[in-house]
């Protein structure tokens, strides 16, 4: 299946690009996405944490992803 | 309850507005500003930039959870800016209405802390000489 990763702040500068398009096997998970994803850009690990985010949503390792979720990285957040 | 994420200057007598109730014994608000140091350094100006629709869900749900636990709260207002800030500028403004005053400081206080914890908006410190996002590495 085909997902579509949207990036914002350091995130989006690590990898260069304001999203990233990955095809992943069906029912891949978020903490599957994340490990190859740190492959792919090893300066994510430098990161103080790093969350993934599903329709709007902070998800758990476990959640399985589908195609047509909303999916953004979320690295640490400094609103306020 | 009014929730926004905006690029244009918060207006606070607005936000201030928006919490007006009639069984409102006493209104709280937090103003959040740019300050000219961080860590030792000047600061020139701040970026902030947004994850939109998913700030106002998580915005909204914070504002939610703190009437669930202050029951008592007659409105709540919650203002976010993003884009290039200067010195001075106000980057969030929260204000909450309840009967009595030891609750409005504490749904607050409970209000910007947690946004701070959990709303996806990031900022990135210019300096003089260089740029850091805030708190992305150890």
């Amino acid at each position: 299946m085909k997902l579509t990763i949207a990036l914002f702040g350091i995130t989006r500068e690590i990898v260069g690009s304001p999203q990233l398009e990955l095809t992943v096997p069906a029912g891949q998970s978020v903490q599957e996405l994340l490990a190859e994803l740190h492959q792919s850009f090893p300066a994510l690990g430098q990161l103080r944490s790093l969350a993934v985010a599903v329709n709007n949503e902070y998800a758990q390792p476990g959640t399985q992803l589908q195609e047509r979720d909303e999916i953004a990285l979320i690295p640490p957040v400094s609103g306020g | 309850m009014l929730i926004q994420l905006t690029d244009q200057p918060i207006d606070v007598a607005a936000v201030l507005q928006a919490v007006q109730a009639d069984g409102a014994g006493a209104v709280n608000a937090f103003i959040g500003t740019i300050r000219n140091r961080s860590t030792g350094r000047r600061v020139v100006r701040l970026h902030y930039e947004a994850y939109d629709q998913m700030a106002v869900h998580q915005l909204r749900k914070v504002a939610e959870q703190a009437v669930e636990r202050w029951p008592m709260l007659q409105e709540v207002a919650i203002v976010h800016r993003k884009g290039t800030l200067e010195i001075g500028d106000v980057a969030v403004a929260v204000a909450v209405s309840t009967p009595h005053r030891a609750e409005s400081f504490a749904a607050c206080q409970y209000i910007i802390d947690t946004l701070k914890e959990v709303v996806p908006i990031w900022k990135k410190e210019e300096y003089e000489d260089g740029t850091v996002w805030v708190a992305a590495h150890p």
